[in-house]
């Protein structure tokens, strides 16, 4: 997607979300752009909220995971386009409910479930969809809390953002 | 003299949303329940991150030692342009989602014409921002809805609410001489024609939860051009405490 080498491709790969370690930050889609100049790779990357906290940890990651292998990184945060939850891979959707956070859905089905109505997002311990939205704020301004009826586990979802 | 006026613009913007936002802040840990404590220390997460892009372009043309930080905390009380409506203290969780409802709706039609500013920051702010606020209103407008048309208490409470902090509403809307120029240079919104949608969105919502407007509509105008009420100097004796017991420290 970004036209790098593999190595680089890796590099970035190896870094993830502090917040969600088990989701590369390639699969989360905020790197959007490298570049090689004058020996330095210039990364831009993106947030998900204007807030998140993780956007500095994520920039320190980036480049102490480059001076490992001796190359220089120069972080660029950019906001436009804003990010979406469009571009978070497959792969990254299947870490996510592989980790126990809903992926995000449709912007129709997203909307339904954050007003409160039941049966739309399938658990992530047991599967089921018979679920009920706790609150639309979670552990982070990009998840909602859910929780299962049948198994009575709650877990996140990860709010659609358009 | 251009740059000048923008970045009192963009103090304008970033202003509402960092007392607001602070006002949110205290909060955290203090909230009816746990899920609202987490909702509320979100949305005020939200509108920090939206003051530090505005303040970082604040920062940018204000130039040499100004940093988001500095612009964030190093003024004094008369510097800072936000309305009498966010420095009011949260009181009970009625006063905390009216305010809330109140600035959101507003804020939600500023960041819709931003959209369309003529400057570019501006406008990826304002995209960047929309999706959150979006989320803020839908939060606020529902705990309106369950709390007025709930049980006679919480009913109670929210005219009560309502009747107190409506009359700061108007302010939003009394453009300054800086909105005034943002307005005819294309950089921001015409208020004027936001405040009917606005009181055209809130009373209905106010129907729909069965309150109602009280008819006194003006507390005073002259927050934004530094006026506060006394609140304001509590707020900044929490606020900028660390910055100004030991200056310019970092985390």
């Amino acid at each position: 997607m970004l036209g790098v080498s593999t190595k680089i491709e890796e590099l970035l790969t190896s870094v993830s979300d502090p917040e969600i370690p088990v989701l590369s930050i390639m699969d989360m889609g905020i790197v959007r752009k490298v570049e090689l100049l004058d020996n330095a790779y210039l990364i831009d990357i993106t947030p998900t909220y204007s807030g998140c906290p993780a956007m500095d940890t994520i920039g320190d990651d980036i480049v102490s995971a480059f001076e490992k292998e001796g190359l220089k990184a120069k972080i660029n945060l950019v906001l436009a386009p804003a990010w979406t939850t469009d571009w978070i891979t497959e792969r990254g959707r299947k870490s996510l409910e592989d980790y126990g956070i809903a992926a995000p859905r449709t912007a129709e089905v997203d909307k339904a479930a954050l007003l409160g109505e039941a049966n739309t997002i399938n658990c992530t311990n047991c599967g089921s969809i018979n679920t009920k939205m706790v609150s639309r704020f979670g552990s982070t301004a990009c998840k909602a809390l859910f929780q299962c009826n049948d198994c009575h586990e709650p877990f996140d979802y990860f709010k659609c953002l358009k | 003299m251009l740059q000048e006026k923008l970045y009192d613009y963009l103090l304008h913007l970033g202003d509402n949303s960092m007392i607001l936002g602070q006002r949110l802040g205290e909060l955290c840990g203090h909230a009816a329940e746990l899920e609202t404590d987490i909702a509320l220390t979100n949305i005020s997460l939200d509108l920090f991150g939206q003051v530090r892009n505005y303040f970082q372009a604040a920062a940018q043309i204000k130039g040499g030692d100004a940093t988001e930080d500095s612009v964030a905390m190093l003024r004094y009380e008369h510097e800072y342009k936000n309305t009498y409506l966010v420095e009011q203290p949260n009181e009970d969780f009625a006063h905390v989602i009216v305010r809330q409802f109140f600035f959101d709706v507003y804020h939600q039609l500023v960041l819709n014409e931003l959209m369309k500013s003529k400057n570019e920051t501006l406008v990826a702010i304002a995209k960047k921002s929309i999706k959150e606020v979006d989320y803020h209103v839908d939060f606020s407008s529902t705990w309106v809805k369950r709390l007025g048309d709930g049980t006679e208490e919480s009913h109670a409470k929210m005219q009560t609410a309502v009747n107190i902090l409506w009359r700061y509403s108007m302010e939003l809307f009394k453009a300054t001489e800086i909105e005034s120029w943002a307005a005819d240079s294309g950089v921001g919104p015409d208020l004027d024609q936001l405040k009917p949608i606005y009181l055209e969105r809130v009373t209905s919502l106010l129907q729909e939860a069965t309150l109602s407007l009280p008819e006194e509509t003006v507390f005073q105008y002259g927050a934004k051009t530094g006026m506060h009420s006394e609140n304001m100097g509590f707020i900044l004796a929490e606020f900028q405490y660390m910055q100004r017991a030991y200056p310019n420290m970092k985390w």
